[in-house]
C-alpha cells in the first residue's frame, strides 16, 4: 500500500491514521485552488523572508552610500537606491520583519480580546450586551486609520505604539463574529447539560464557548491581515509608526514620494512588497475559508 | 418515611406576554423522598417546566415562585447564585432527552465527563481519569479506555445517554431529575437504559424524578405517580393502583392507550370539557 492510499483509506485503523488523513485531504483542496496556493506561498515566502533576511539582502539596510543615491535599478541595487544611497531590495527585505511582526502582534492581540468580549457579550445578554456591543458599535463606526492615528497621536508614536493602536482598532470585527456565534451555542442543549452540572458561567465561556468560535475567528483573521499591513503602512507612511532608520514599507513610500516624478523606484518598490503580501494573505484567508468552512464543505 | 429529600408547596412558573402573564405551572405541591417518583402527562403541561424549576434553569423571561421548594434544608429558591452552581450536579442532577444535543460535540467523552467532577471536587488529573473509567463501567459500557477518547459523533444514541448518565450521576448526586431519558432512543435500548438508571440509583439511594409521558412505562417502573394536566397535579397515586384512578383525564389517558387483542373498534378520545377551567 503506498503512502496516499495509507491517507485516503475509508476506513483509517486508527486515530493517527484518521487525522493525518484529513490533513492530507484539507492539503489537497487546497491545492486545488490555485489562487490559494499563490497566496500561501506569498506568505511562506514572507515569513522565509524575515526569518533569513541577512541571506537575502544584498546590502545593509541602514548604512547608505551618498555616492550612489537615488540610483535606479541595476545589478548592483537591484531595485535601485534611495536618497540616502540605501539599497532598496535590502531595505523591502528587512521591512518584511517589520510587517510580519505587526500582523502577528496585532493578531495576538486583538483577535483574543475581541473573542472573549463577544462571546462574554453574547452569553449573558441583556444590559452586559447592550454595553459592550455599544461600545464595539462605536468603534467599529469609525474609520479604522482614522481611529488607529488618533491612538498613535495620543500615545506616540513608534512601532510598538503603532501595534497597539490597531489591535485597539480591529477587536471590535471579531467581537461581533464572537457573538453571533455564542448567541446560537448559547442556548443549545449541550450548554444547558453543562449548567445544571454546576458550572459556572467563566467555565462554560472558557471551555465550551471559546473552543466553538475559534476556527471562524482563525479565517477571520487571516483575512484581516491584508487590512492590518495596510493600516500599518498607513500609520508609516503619514509618520507614525515605525520611526527611521527603520525600513517600514508605508515610510519608505512617504520618503520616495517625494522623488515620485524622477526616480519612481524609491516608492514604487515597497508599495509593490505591500500590495503582494496583502493579496497573498487575502488569496490565503479565502481559499483556508474554502476548506476549513463545514457548511461548504464538499460543495465543490 | 424520613424526612423528605425535596419538598416542593404551591410550585408556579409564570411567563409574562403581551396578553398578561401565562401560568404554565399552576400551584404544585408535592415531596419526593428516596423513591422514584414519575410525573406523566402530555405535551406542555408543564412537567418539564417542574424540573427546570426545581433546578432553577427556567430561561427569562419566566418567573418561579413558591410557597416552600427546599432540597433537604436548603431553599433553593433563596440561595445564591453561587450556592445553586454547588447545588446543582452534586446534590440535584438531570438527564436530558436527546444525548445528540446534550454533549459537547467537539469535546472528548471522557473529558466531559471528568468536567462534572472537576467543577465540584478538587482532584489530580489521574483520579479524575480513573473514576470516569469506573463510571463508564458502571453504565455498562464495555470498553471504557476506547469510549474515554471518543467524540460524541462517534457514539451511537443508547451509547449516548449512558455517557449523558455517566456525566449526570459521577458527583453522586442527591437527587436524579430524568426528563424523559428515553424518549430519542430505540426501543430496543430503551429497557437497558432504564435498567442502568434503576440499578445505580438503588445502589447509591438516591432520590428520583422520571418524567415521562409514557403511563405504562412509568407505572412499571416508578413507585409513585403524578399525573399532570394543564400545568396542575390531577392525581396522585401509587404506580401498582393506577388502574384505580378517579380523576376523568387519567382515566381518559389509560383508556386511549391500546391493548393487544383489542377489541374496540375505536380508541376514544379524551374529552375535556368535563374537567378543564375556563
Amino acid at each position: 500500500m503506498t503512502t496516499i492510499e495509507w491517507l485516503l483509506a475509508d476506513s483509517p485503523s486508527s486515530r493517527m491514521q484518521a487525522r493525518l488523513g484529513r490533513s492530507y485531504r484539507v492539503f489537497n483542496a487546497l491545492l486545488r485552488n490555485p489562487l490559494a496556493v499563490i497566496g500561501a506561498l506569498i506568505v511562506l515566502l514572507l515569513i522565509v523572508m524575515a526569518a533569513f533576511a541577512p541571506w537575502f539582502a544584498t546590502h545593509s539596510p541602514i548604512a547608505g552610500e551618498l555616492s550612489e543615491r537615488l540610483a535606479a535599478p541595476s545589478a548592483a541595487h537591484w531595485l535601485g537606491t534611495d536618497e540616502l544611497g540605501r539599497d532598496i531590495w535590502s531595505r523591502v527585505v528587512y521591512g518584511s520583519r517589520i510587517t510580519l511582526l505587526i500582523v502577528a502582534l496585532v493578531a495576538v492581540l486583538a483577535a483574543p480580546a475581541g473573542l472573549l468580549i463577544g462571546a462574554i457579550s453574547g452569553y449573558f445578554g441583556g444590559w452586559t450586551d447592550r454595553v459592550m456591543m455599544g461600545i464595539t458599535d462605536i468603534f467599529l463606526s469609525m474609520p479604522k486609520l482614522i481611529l488607529a492615528l488618533a491612538f498613535v497621536a495620543a500615545l506616540g508614536p513608534g512601532i510598538e505604539n503603532a501595534i497597539i493602536a490597531i489591535a485597539i482598532t480591529s477587536w471590535p470585527a471579531y467581537a461581533r463574529i464572537a457573538r453571533a456565534e455564542t448567541l446560537t451555542i448559547r442556548n443549545s442543549e449541550f450548554i444547558q447539560a453543562v449548567q445544571l452540572q454546576g458550572a459556572s458561567a467563566a467555565r462554560i465561556i472558557g471551555r465550551h464557548i471559546l473552543p466553538l468560535c475559534s476556527s471562524s475567528m482563525i479565517i477571520r483573521v487571516t483575512l484581516d491581515m491584508a487590512g492590518i499591513i495596510l493600516t500599518a503602512a498607513g500609520l508609516g507612511f503619514l509618520g507614525l509608526g515605525a520611526q527611521p532608520p527603520l525600513p517600514e514599507w508605508g515610510a519608505m513610500i512617504s520618503r520616495g514620494r517625494a522623488f515620485i516624478l524622477d526616480q519612481w523606484w524609491v516608492a514604487t518598490m515597497p508599495g509593490f512588497a505591500i500590495v503582494i503580501v496583502s493579496l497573498g494573505f487575502c488569496l490565503l484567508g479565502d481559499g483556508l475559508r474554502d476548506v476549513l468552512d463545514p457548511k461548504q464543505g464538499g460543495k465543490q | 418515611m424520613s424526612a423528605p429529600l425535596l419538598d416542593v408547596a404551591n410550585l408556579r412558573v409564570t411567563f409574562p406576554t403581551l396578553q398578561g402573564p401565562i401560568e404554565v405551572v399552576r400551584g404544585i405541591s408535592f415531596t419526593v423522598g428516596r423513591e422514584r417518583l414519575g410525573i406523566v402527562g402530555e405535551s406542555g403541561s408543564g412537567k418539564s417546566m417542574t424540573g427546570r424549576a426545581i433546578l432553577r434553569l427556567v430561561r427569562s423571561p419566566g418567573i418561579v415562585t413558591a410557597d416552600r421548594l427546599r432540597l433537604g434544608d436548603t431553599g433553593l429558591l433563596t440561595a445564591t447564585d453561587a450556592e445553586m452552581r454547588t447545588i446543582r450536579g452534586r446534590r440535584i442532577s438531570m438527564i436530558m432527552q436527546d444525548p445528540k444535543f446534550s454533549l459537547n460535540p467537539v469535546m472528548t467523552i471522557g473529558a466531559q465527563i471528568g468536567e462534572a467532577l472537576t467543577v465540584h471536587e478538587k482532584l489530580p488529573r489521574r483520579d479524575v481519569r480513573r473514576r470516569v473509567l469506573e463510571m463508564l463501567d458502571a453504565v455498562r459500557i464495555r470498553d471504557p479506555e476506547r469510549v474515554f477518547s471518543l467524540y460524541p459523533h462517534e457514539v451511537s444514541g443508547g451509547m449516548g445517554q449512558r455517557v449523558m448518565i455517566a456525566m449526570m450521576l459521577i458527583p453522586e448526586p442527591d437527587l436524579l431529575i430524568a426528563d424523559e431519558p428515553t424518549s430519542a432512543l430505540d426501543v430496543s435500548v430503551r429497557t437497558q437504559v432504564l435498567q442502568i438508571i434503576d440499578d445505580l440509583i438503588t445502589q447509591k439511594g438516591m432520590g428520583l424524578i422520571f418524567i415521562s409521558h409514557d403511563l405504562n412505562l412509568v407505572s412499571r417502573f416508578c413507585d409513585r405517580i403524578l399525573v399532570m394536566y394543564g400545568g396542575q397535579i390531577v392525581e396522585e397515586c401509587q404506580a401498582g393502583k393506577l388502574d384505580e384512578a378517579v380523576h376523568p383525564y387519567t382515566r381518559g389517558l389509560l383508556a386511549s392507550v391500546p391493548k393487544l387483542n383489542e377489541t374496540r373498534a375505536e380508541l376514544p378520545v379524551l374529552d375535556r370539557t368535563s374537567w378543564s377551567q375556563a
